[in-house]
């Protein structure tokens, strides 16, 4: 016994750096597995104030972007007004699900909730993005984030005003995509650290047939994301040479340079999707 | 101004500097990432006992953590060199004298050529280990080896320049003090 004690004192600095380091990769690793940080509700309200105070600054040298960007949606979303359209609607687009309900009653399922940006990287090699809405207003991980042009990222963590969005350049996106063009080959997409406006589609088979400027869209297996949303569109893409499926690269929709203002969207049957999910099949 | 004091503006400036600074610089290139605010653990005072350079390290690293969204990635490599400084101190550290006549590493309590020494190696483990972790969530080879080369260069870049901005003046250690 007096051994050990003395063993622990003579190597005690070099338990120290081992118990620091095991401490280190343990928040590291958990916070990989559950999106969710030691401390992360008081770290996330002030390193989110703090960005806000930042973005305060920044948002200043970006007006001019950021009102092109919302004047272009605005004309987009213009068009989408049933007055812009003659007799029966059929163009219009349901995002709806085929609940028991009268098919002339609409049930809304996906809301919108704008967003500020306040804290986004785009040089790191996952990057995050930090938006100012949080718990209180309704916020929880899992919901989509959209972007005036595009598809942006998945909300994985959430403080009182403050929530932790995982932007799609993030090795570990993996949002669920699909072309428009053809039949629906379902892909992933992900981000290989590279060009902060280039994104990786994989999983397409290679009897797809596409072409270059082709549209990515989100697909409608994510559960999360409404499908039918813009991710990008091909900017060239090369057969994998021992595999069944081409490696696409698609320039994004969104410019995660200059982003200021994001939408998230709650799904309101996530989850009842969710927990239907989690059981076993018992067959 | 006292050491402690200085030794905490410091550790928010470099957060501060690193979070909002240099981590918004648009990317040169995906292996070119300037890192400097491990120069904090670097600039920690002589005296400091091997434990609570450690703990200040990891510390340091946690907070700067919190700022880019990956908890303990800054904290590990932190802890790392903070724990590999002492023995690289007594080495380059002039063996004659019985002790330490400066307060804190600088080029001119240890010379021009050891302190380059020092910085090199340090900023080396530093961004070896970061990019290690890294590396660990997708595999390819060429991307860890060229990143530690490119990130050290510009590490060491970037700590050369802030030596000649901010020349720090090199106080003696006093017993008054």
């Amino acid at each position: 016994m007096r051994n050990i004690i003395l063993f622990i004192r003579r190597f005690f600095t070099f338990f120290m750096f081992l118990v620091l380091q095991g401490l280190s990769i343990a928040i590291l690793v958990k916070y990989n597995k559950t999106h969710e940080a030691v401390f992360s509700n008081v770290a996330g309200q002030i390193t989110g104030k703090m960005g806000k105070q930042y973005n305060n600054v920044e948002y200043y040298f970006r007006l001019k972007e950021t009102n092109k960007q919302l004047e272009a949606e605005n004309a987009r979303l213009r068009n989408e007004l049933l007055t812009s359209f003659e007799g029966p609607d059929s163009t219009k687009q349901q995002k709806l699900d085929s609940l028991l309900q009268d098919s002339t009653y609409k049930v809304r399922v996906f809301t919108y909730l704008p967003a500020k940006v306040v804290n986004n990287s785009v040089n790191e090699e996952n990057n995050y993005i930090t938006l100012y809405r949080g718990r209180k207003q309704g916020i929880h991980p899992d919901m989509a984030v959209v972007g005036p042009d595009g598809v942006v990222g998945r909300v994985i963590m959430v403080s009182d005003n403050y929530c932790r969005v995982m932007s799609m350049l993030n090795h570990k996106s993996g949002i669920s995509a699909m072309l428009k063009k053809g039949a629906y080959n379902n892909g992933v997409v992900e981000w290989d650290g590279k060009d902060a406006s280039i994104v990786v589609l994989r999983n397409i088979p290679k009897t797809a047939k596409i072409q270059k400027g082709d549209t990515v869209l989100t697909s409608n297996l994510s559960g999360i994301f409404p499908p039918g949303l813009m991710i990008g569109q091909i900017d060239n893409f090369s057969i994998e040479p021992s595999g069944s499926t081409y490696n696409i690269k698609v320039k994004a929709a969104t410019n995660f340079f200059t982003m200021q203002y994001a939408y998230i969207i709650d799904n309101a049957n996530w989850n009842e999707q969710k927990q239907l999910e989690a059981q076993t099949p018992k067959n | 101004m006292s050491t402690l004091l200085k030794n905490i503006i410091r550790f928010v400036l470099f957060i501060l500097v690193q979070a909002f600074v240099l981590d918004k610089v648009p990317p040169l290139h995906q292996y070119v990432k300037p890192y400097l605010y491990f120069l904090f653990v670097l600039w920690l005072p002589f005296n400091m006992s091997r434990i609570s350079l450690m703990i200040v390290a990891f510390i340091f690293g946690l907070c700067m953590d919190y700022f880019t969204g990956t908890p303990g990635m800054h904290a590990a490599p932190c802890v790392l060199i903070a724990y590999i400084r002492p023995f690289l101190l007594n080495v380059l550290l002039p063996q004659e004298k019985t002790e330490f006549s400066y307060i804190e590493p600088s080029i001119k309590s240890l010379g021009w050529a050891p302190y380059s020494v020092y910085v090199l190696i340090l900023a080396f483990f530093h961004n070896l280990y970061f990019v290690l972790l890294e590396w660990l969530q997708f595999n390819d080879f060429i991307f860890f080896f060229s990143k530690v080369i490119a990130t050290t260069a510009v590490s060491m870049l970037l700590i050369y320049v802030t030596e000649l901005l901010f020349q720090r003046k090199a106080k003696f250690r006093t017993n008054a003090a």
